[in-house]
């Protein structure tokens, strides 16, 4: 669906993702994880559109998504949750899942809008009890769950995921990665981006390495679970029990 | 009391005129941050294009009017497009002075085509004027002041219930964000433009009956508009008609009272005191830096 060739991007000069090739197959739940500043979300940015410059190929569905502002690989069916939420903050939350169909409504007003409100409504429940509140009153979490509906309001083929769980209470976390999870088995395509690399393996399918722009490791998620070298690099000790305690002290530098 | 009664109805009219014109301001100021200096200039096109239109060429007054501010409208457009899009380095400052230099240009192009004397036109209306309490208030000031609360109204419904004005609320609050979103940003840059051009226009062919139009009438009541944009807090449609409204009465109390050379001077006095002590304006968000 997603197939990424060589892709280099750049900011100004530096260039910050250095021939990264990725692909992302249909009803996909693919994770990009890598320490901050390895062009995770570099990646995605080029994909929707937000950054221009870059080289190799980047095909969606088939057809070449360069030259395209964001709005028109929206119209083609990615949709990016961006990292920070951006929701629109004065608005309420309402008015934000309608801007969330703007794409659609414009050619066709009547566009099951509704249906898809419930849809989003369903998914969400909190979001129904603050319809009409500004949406920068909502919490956190809440408002992931809003930047979510609203870029399913799109009704995208597929879901850009940045960060969606960055700075979220652990109950929210979760709450999160289970919507992810509801999606990936409605047969939403996803590709996500998530420092937790843990939780963010746990529910993919597969899952990509990056380190300071170049992919380091790529395999099924379950695979890259089970590799110690991934564990200790990325996951962390504090989040893998099963480790002995040897390991883990060896991975603190500590010596019996 | 008589006196003080005409002096509010002349400074009401003179009022709703700059609320028009600072709609305008607002407007632009609301989706781009941009303070666009060459908004009077399209007050003076849509006078000056209502008088060729209705006298010059005896078009009918209703068509006239309607002829005239999407005229104005379609130059706004082009202006946004030719001048303001193909700029390679969109900062404010490169912006602003481009705005400048439309003024410049404008106001030349003003003086080409209807020349250095000053127009009029008859009223709109052949009613006779209303006494109130031995104040007289045109048919004129009438029109013009429903004009003006209608014209907010409708914009305030425009931005409040209407999706494509809701984009417009979204692409000002955040580019990055009305993008991913799929608004498409430029085309709302474009609308904002056309809208506040045309509320110029609007401006401009309320007041040619009761002032004498010509090609440099821009420059004065670009300020004044400026001026009551500020005052109400840029941005703000219901700031930009009280500020209006209270730029206009207290500008024509102190012309009436103390002298009319200070009829200017009050308007540049409250600027700069609005300035000072409340940036914002009366109704202006607290923080003018929200992203």
């Amino acid at each position: 669906m997603l197939k990424i060739t060589d892709l280099k991007c750049y900011y100004g000069r530096i260039q910050a993702v250095k021939g990264i090739t990725l692909s992302v197959g249909p009803g996909e739940v693919v994770s990009l994880i890598g320490a901050n500043g390895s062009g995770k979300s570099t990646v995605l940015q080029a994909v929707c559109g937000l950054l221009q410059r870059w080289e190799g190929t980047i095909l969606f569905q088939g057809s070449s998504v360069k030259g395209l502002n964001p709005p028109e690989i929206v119209r083609r069916g990615i949709s990016l949750v961006p990292e920070g939420r951006m929701i629109f903050a004065p608005l309420s939350v309402l008015d934000n899942l309608k801007l969330g169909a703007y794409s659609r409504s414009r050619k066709n007003p009547k566009s099951n809008f509704e249906e898809d409100l419930e849809k989003a409504l369903t998914l969400f429940p909190v979001l129904r009890e603050r319809i009409n509140q500004p949406a920068g009153t909502l919490s956190g979490g809440e408002q992931q769950m809003l930047a979510v509906s609203r870029a399913l309001m799109a009704r995208p083929s597929m879901l850009l995921l940045d960060e969606p769980c960055m700075g979220l209470a652990p109950m929210m976390v979760n709450k999160i990665l289970d919507t992810i999870a509801l999606l990936k088995s409605r047969g939403m395509t996803i590709l996500l981006v998530e420092q937790n690399a843990r939780a963010a393996l746990q529910i993919a399918d597969r899952g990509y390495v990056l380190e300071t722009g170049k992919m380091v490791y790529e395999g099924r998620a379950a695979d890259l679970l089970a590799d110690p070298a991934i564990t200790n690099a990325y996951l962390g000790i504090a989040a893998t029990p099963k480790m002995k305690p040897e390991t883990a002290a060896a991975s603190l530098g500590l010596t019996f | 009391m008589q006196e003080l009664l005409q002096y509010i109805f002349s400074g009401l009219t003179n009022g709703a005129i700059y609320a028009v014109i600072a709609l305008g301001f607002s407007i632009l100021y609301g989706a781009t941050r941009l303070i666009n200096f060459a908004h009077g200039e399209f007050v003076m096109l849509g006078a000056l294009g209502l008088i060729t239109l209705w006298q010059g060429l005896k078009i009918p007054l209703a068509i006239a009017l309607v002829l005239a501010v999407l005229g104005v409208a379609l130059i706004g457009f082009l202006f946004e497009r030719l001048a303001i899009r193909t700029v390679s380095r969109p900062e404010p400052i490169v912006l602003i002075i481009i705005t400048v230099g439309a003024s410049i240009f404008l106001r030349g192009v003003g003086m080409l085509v209807w020349g250095k004397d000053a127009h009029s036109a008859p009223a709109f209306f052949s009613f006779a004027p209303i006494d109130v309490m031995g104040a007289k208030l045109l048919a004129q000031s009438i029109w013009i002041l429903v004009v003006v609360v209608a014209l907010t109204f409708a914009l305030h419904a425009f931005f409040k219930k209407t999706l494509v004005g809701k984009a417009m609320t979204a692409a000002s609050i955040s580019k990055k964000a009305a993008w991913l979103t799929g608004i498409p940003y430029e085309w709302m840059i474009l609308l904002a433009f056309v809208l506040s051009t045309a509320t110029g226009a609007v401006a401009g062919v309320i007041i040619t009956p009761i002032t004498m139009c010509s090609y440099d009438m821009g420059t004065l009541l670009g300020l004044k508009g400026f001026c009551s944009a500020m005052l109400g807090g840029l941005g703000s449609l219901w700031g930009a008609l009280a500020g209006g409204i209270v730029l206009g009465v207290l500008e024509s109390l102190g012309a009436g009272f103390l002298s009319s050379g200070y009829k200017d001077a009050i308007a540049f006095g409250l600027l700069l005191a609005i300035l000072y002590i409340r940036p914002s304006g009366i109704f202006g968000a607290k923080d003018l830096h929200r992203f």
